[in-house]
C-alpha cells in the first residue's frame, strides 16, 4: 500500500530549479534509494518528503492527506510522531548524554522519564553503544554518534525514515555496521526507509533504487547524461 | 595453480590435523561459503598431486579402504610449501585483464559506439541485480562472519567495477573516436 507519494514537485532555490516534476510513490514498509549524481536534487527530494521543505509546485500526500499545505505546527508533529530523520552527521544535542538525546523524540510525544529512558537503553544496545549512554557527543567517536543518532531516529518507530547519506562520514566498515543494522530493524518493525546516497553499495540494502538527474526522475536508471540510440532517456 | 589455488587451501585445512577426503571438501566449503563448491573428484585428484609431490603423505586408512578411506597429512615439506605460499605478496593486478574491459575493446573495434554502451548499460544492470544479491545474504540475520567477509569480497569488486562501468560509459564516445579516427 502506498503511504507517501510525491506527485510532479518542483522547487527551486532563486533562480536555480533543484526539482523539476519529480513523481513516486514509496509502500509501507519499503526501503527505497535515492540515488544520482551531486546536484541531482537528492536532498531537496528528501526535505520535501519529509515536510522540512514546501515544494513550489506539485503535492506530497501521507497516507492520502496533502501535507505540503500543512502549517510547519502541524508538519513538525508528524516529523516527531510519524517519521524519522537522519543527516550524515552532528544532529546530537551536544548538551545531552547518549541516552538523553535517544529519549528526546519520545519525550517530546509524552512518554515518561522513565520509560523513555528505557527504551533509549534498549536501542543503544542494539546499534550496540549501549557503553557510551552516560556520554556526551563530544566525547564519542564519529562512528559512536552516527549510531546514537540512528537509534535516536527509530526510537519512536516511525513509518517512515528519511535517511541522507547517513554513513557518508564513517568509514566503510563502520558504515556498513550501522547501516546492516538500520536496515535490520527497519525491516522488523515495517518502517519505509528514504536512503538518499550516491553510493551503488549503499543503494544495494534497498528493496528499490529511483535515480534522479537534473531534478527529475530519469527511467532509464543510469543518471548520466550519455545520448542514448533511439532517443530513450 | 589456479586463481583459487585449490592445492594450498587443501594443505591450509591439513594444517590442524589429519583428514579424510569428504572432510577436506565439507571444511572448504564451510570456509569459503560463497566459493564453487569443491567436487570430490577435484578433491582425491589434488590429494594425489599434492601426495606424489611428497606435500601431503597418507596417514592411516579404515578397513574398507578406497580413496574416500584415506586421511591425509601434511608433511614438513607441504608445511613449508604453505608457509611460503602464506608469505609471499600477490601482484597486483600484474595484467589489465578483465572479460568485461576486453568485451568493451572488442565492441568498438567491431560495431559502433551504442554497440559498446549497450552492452555497458546491461552489465551495469546485471551488476547492480548481482550486487543487491549479495547485500541481502550479509544483511541477513543469520549470516555467519564466513558469509559476511566473503559477499563483503564480492561487493568491494563489483562496486569497483560499478565505477568502472559508469565512467567508461561517460567515455565511450571519445573512446570510440579514437580508435576509429
Amino acid at each position: 500500500m502506498t503511504q507517501l507519494q510525491a506527485r510532479g514537485v518542483v522547487r527551486a532555490y532563486g533562480p536555480t530549479p533543484a526539482l523539476r516534476g519529480v513523481t513516486l510513490e514509496v509502500a509501507e514498509g519499503e526501503i527505497v534509494a535515492v540515488t544520482g549524481p551531486s546536484g541531482c536534487g537528492k536532498s531537496t527530494l528528501l526535505h520535501c518528503l519529509a515536510g522540512i521543505l514546501r515544494p513550489d509546485a506539485g503535492e506530497v500526500t501521507w497516507r492520502g492527506h496533502r501535507i505540503d499545505t500543512w502549517s510547519e505546527a502541524a508538519r513538525s508533529r508528524l516529523r516527531r510522531t510519524e517519521f524519522g530523520v537522519l543527516f550524515q552527521f552532528g544532529q546530537l544535542v551536544a548538551e545531552l548524554t547518549a541516552a538523553e538525546n535517544v529519549a528526546l523524540p519520545l519525550l517530546l510525544a509524552g512518554t515518561g522519564r522513565r520509560e523513555a529512558r528505557t527504551a533509549a537503553l534498549t536501542w543503544l544496545e542494539r546499534f550496540g553503544v549501549a557503553e557510551v549512554a552516560d556520554v556526551r557527543p563530544g566525547e564519542m567517536s564519529g562512528g559512536q554518534q552516527q549510531r546514537c543518532a540512528t537509534a535516536r531516529a527509530l526510537v519512536t518507530e516511525p513509518r517512515v525514515l528519511f535517511a541522507d547519506e547517513p554513513t557518508g562520514a564513517l568509514d566503510t566498515l563502520t558504515g556498513e555496521q550501522v547501516l546492516t543494522q538500520l536496515v535490520r530493524l527497519a525491516r522488523e518493525q515495517r518502517t519505509a526507509v528514504v536512503l538518499v546516497t550516491h553510493e551503488p553499495r549503499i543503494a544495494a540494502y534497498a528493496d528499490r533504487e529511483i535515480v534522479l538527474r537534473d531534478g527529475l526522475v530519469d527511467h532509464t536508471g543510469l543518471g548520466l547524461d550519455v545520448p542514448l540510440a533511439g532517443g530513450a532517456r | 595453480m589456479g586463481g583459487v589455488s585449490t592445492p594450498h587451501v587443501l594443505l591450509g585445512l591439513l594444517a590442524g590435523g589429519s583428514r579424510h577426503g569428504y572432510e577436506l571438501k565439507r571444511a572448504h566449503d564451510e570456509r569459503l561459503p560463497r566459493a564453487r563448491p569443491l567436487a570430490f573428484g577435484q578433491v582425491y585428484a589434488t590429494l594425489g598431486r599434492l601426495e606424489r609431490d611428497g606435500l601431503v603423505a597418507a596417514a592411516g586408512q579404515d578397513r574398507a579402504g578406497g580413496p574416500d578411506r584415506t586421511a591425509y597429512a601434511l608433511t614438513d615439506q607441504g608445511r613449508d610449501t604453505l608457509d611460503q605460499w602464506l608469505s609471499t605478496v600477490e601482484a597486483p593486478m600484474p595484467y589489465v585483464a578483465s572479460t568485461l574491459f576486453t568485451k568493451v575493446v572488442v565492441a568498438l573495434l567491431v560495431a559502433d559506439v551504442d554497440r559498446a554502451r549497450s552492452y555497458l548499460i546491461a552489465q551495469r544492470a546485471a551488476h547492480t541485480a548481482r550486487l543487491r544479491e549479495l547485500t541481502a545474504v550479509k544483511a541477513d540475520s543469520g549470516a555467519t562472519l564466513s558469509d559476511v567477509v566473503a559477499a563483503d569480497f564480492a561487493i568491494a569488486h563489483l562496486d569497483a567495477d560499478l565505477r568502472w562501468l559508469h565512467a567508461t560509459l561517460g567515455r565511450v564516445a571519445d573512446w570510440h573516436r579514437e580508435v576509429h579516427p
